[in-house]
């Protein structure tokens, strides 16, 4: 049984007075117990607006949730507040992007991370010191005593980052969300805080949700990789099938467009064109068809729908890539 | 003349850090460029890249002079621009325009497309002829792929890609030789990017522009330049062709910085081999004795602490690298060794009377 099943999950903005937006349109995926799954997307897809559906921190006004969100056979959806908080944390760890906007300036590093042992664990304040401790020595801080009485500015953006994972990880959750975790960090220490990730997950069997726009980031590290456009899931494979024969005239253009660093230079980058608000609301057909090159007539007209493609993965599109053939 | 557009030799750019309420003392340096030369040929895309804190930002600011280098020299096309005075030096920046990272914050967003393209050419008294100047706006906009009707428009009714192109523009208007682009495609989409990196690739053909590209993505820096910098805490550890600095790194910061790179192909990713920096960045305020990079190189040796190496040329190629012991490391007759994570602290490296931010001189 899968640890995570995100059915039909949908996310609708509504403002007085305003149209109402949809930010997560329908999206669903599932992640097995040890299992890496990554949501991919560029601004604006929705990506991030899952997670925090997932984890019940959108405002409660101004948005409606709808769908299902089974953690354990459970909605998450259908819990009460109180009942939320046991889980987060627990059960399920998260981690944000900006590692300086989510620890709290004025609270020792100690302390944050401890809280969550006592919290959840009914550790005594002594112990769960100890133990944080221990746990900011596992994602690699040098000096974990000291380091524990200290304040999160007097740390760097990757020693940030990795008191984060200590506190996402403190109760040996099963299922951890990333929330784009290396985007505010150099690559040198991205490189870092990918490897710890990994060496956690494979060590821990913790499944990993990993949102990111990053598709290096998902190249290395994901199983499954859903790419979001436009709050729909358009494509999902294994990360060897997506990136070596990607269907979606979108996924296609993306991996097109990155310069690599291991290709040959000069030439143009291939573009898609227009931008990400050039979009046709999904009722209408597909979203990505004023972008797309392969436009057809039957693009336009009812919304395309998610089928299953080959090897277990899945794919909205009329039109696809066709599939190259195995030389 | 040689083929040299801009010479930078031995640039310095210190912060002096400031501490006492009434009377300022100086009580320590951040060193945030120490000691760069490089040469930008005609025609030519020069690529600066390095990770945040490394001086590069500072190093495109500083040949333009909107911060006032310490000491060393730079010259373009013949002209000592830091000798250059007052109106002098701003009919001179004329020549040399910015491209800089963030569109919306660079653009003033109470001012239309048409005034903010025009505030550049009143400045330097090319406004006079109404036809001639409309037709400037006009085929500005155009080669940066925006309609006409752009002109009335505010900033904030663009798209990200598209306010980049408002930005370009600006900076293309006064027909500048050198363009010194900060950051240029970071703050944009993946999608968004290609189209911008064409486009400044297109203008580079068309109207023959030399560009100082900065920035901290190796892989778009590699596609767009013809030669590449490698910065470290404020110095240039190595120099070459954009091929020749992926197919041979000899700085082992290079090295890791290469091997740290995603690359979008699980095959080649669960091939790779990283050699992964341990710890962060020294403080530019503190730099290490010696070779800057050896609290975090492992093939640092003795002599990395006490003699800091020179940018010297490594072969014919004209390959350039700061690093004492390249040869011994690229033939592997130097072992790499483990390092451990030193611990920076802002507090503890600079004087511990930090009192007001940093003001350049």
């Amino acid at each position: 049984m899968a640890l995570l099943d995100v059915r039909d999950l949908s996310v609708v903005f509504q403002r007085k007075g305003a149209t109402p937006f949809t930010a997560v349109d329908g999206v669903s995926f599932t992640v097995e117990p040890g299992q890496t799954v990554g949501l991919v997307g560029e601004s604006g897809c929705g990506k991030s607006v899952t997670s925090l559906a997932i984890m019940g921190l959108l405002p409660r006004r101004g948005n409606t949730v709808t769908g299902e969100v089974r953690f354990d056979d459970t909605d998450l959806l259908t819990l009460r507040p109180q009942e939320l908080r046991d889980r987060r944390g627990q059960d399920i760890g998260m981690i944000f992007q900006d590692p300086l906007s989510s620890l709290n300036p004025v609270i020792p590093l100690g302390l944050q991370v401890a809280e969550v042992l006592e919290r959840h664990q009914g550790r005594s304040r002594q112990t769960a010191l100890r133990e944080a401790g221990v746990l900011l020595d596992a994602v690699g801080i040098p000096d974990p005593a000291r380091r524990l009485k200290e304040f999160p500015h007097q740390l760097s953006g990757g020693m940030r980052q990795r008191a984060l994972i200590a506190i996402a990880l403190a109760c040996k959750p099963r299922l951890l969300i990333a929330d784009e975790p290396t985007t505010a960090l150099d690559v040198t220490i991205q490189a870092q805080i990918l490897t710890l990730l990994k060496d956690l997950v494979d060590q821990s069997g913790t499944a990993l949700v990993m949102i990111t726009h990053d598709l290096g980031v998902v190249a290395g590290l994901c199983d499954t990789v859903n790419v979001l456009y436009a709050g729909k899931v358009v494509e999902r494979a294994g990360r060897h099938d997506l990136f070596a024969d990607p269907r979606h005239p979108y996924t296609h253009g993306l991996l097109q467009s990155v310069p690599r660093l291991d290709a040959d230079r000069g030439g143009r980058l291939h573009q898609i064109r227009g931008s990400v608000s050039d979009n046709i609301p999904w009722s209408e057909g597909c979203a990505f068809a004023p972008r797309c090159d392969r436009v057809v007539d039957d693009c336009i007209g009812e919304t395309v729908p998610l089928e299953p493609a080959a090897r277990g993965g899945a794919l909205r599109c009329t039109n696809p890539v066709p599939q190259e053939v195995p030389a | 003349m040689s083929d040299a557009l801009v010479e930078i030799d031995d640039l310095k750019v210190h912060f002096p850090i400031k501490s006492g309420l009434l009377f300022d003392r100086t009580v320590g340096h951040v060193y945030a460029v120490d000691g760069v030369s490089l040469k930008v040929r005609r025609g030519e895309t020069y690529g600066l890249v390095g990770e945040s804190g490394c001086g590069k930002s500072t190093l495109g600011r500083g040949l333009l002079r909107l911060v006032e280098p310490t000491s060393g020299t730079i010259t373009f096309d013949g002209t000592d621009v830091r000798s250059l005075k007052g109106e002098e030096m701003r009919l001179f920046r004329r020549r040399i325009q910015m491209v800089f990272q963030d569109p919306l914050a660079s653009l003033d967003p109470r001012q239309s497309v048409e005034s903010l393209l025009v505030e550049g050419l009143k400045a330097h008294g090319l406004h006079k002829d109404k036809a001639a100047m409309r037709t400037r706006l006009r085929s500005t906009l155009d080669s940066v792929g925006l309609p006409a009707s752009a002109l009335n428009r505010y900033p904030h009714e663009f798209s990200g890609g598209q306010r980049q192109r408002i930005g370009i523009a600006r900076a293309l208007v006064l027909g500048p030789e050198l363009i010194v682009a900060d950051e240029p495609v970071s703050a944009l989409d993946v999608s968004i990017q290609a189209q911008v990196v064409n486009l400044l690739g297109d203008l580079q053909d068309s109207l023959g522009l030399t560009y100082l590209v900065i920035a901290h993505d190796l892989a778009v820096v590699r596609h767009i330049s013809d030669t590449i910098g490698v910065m470290y805490l404020g110095s240039l550890v190595e120099e070459a062709d954009g091929d020749q600095l992926y197919e041979r790194p000899l700085h082992p910061y290079t090295r890791a910085l290469l091997s740290a790179v995603p690359i979008p192909d699980p095959q080649v990713e669960d091939r790779r081999e990283r050699i992964l920096l341990v710890g962060d960045l020294p403080s530019p305020a503190a730099p290490p004795s010696g070779c800057r990079f050896r609290t975090r190189c492992p093939w640092s040796q003795s002599r990395c602490v006490e003699e800091r190496p020179e940018l010297r040329v490594f072969d014919d190629s004209g390959q350039r690298v700061a690093c004492h012991f390249a040869e011994e490391i690229l033939d592997g007759s130097l072992r790499m060794h483990e390092v451990r994570a030193e611990i920076v602290r802002p507090g503890q490296d600079t004087p511990p009377e930090i009192g007001a931010g940093l003001i350049p001189t």
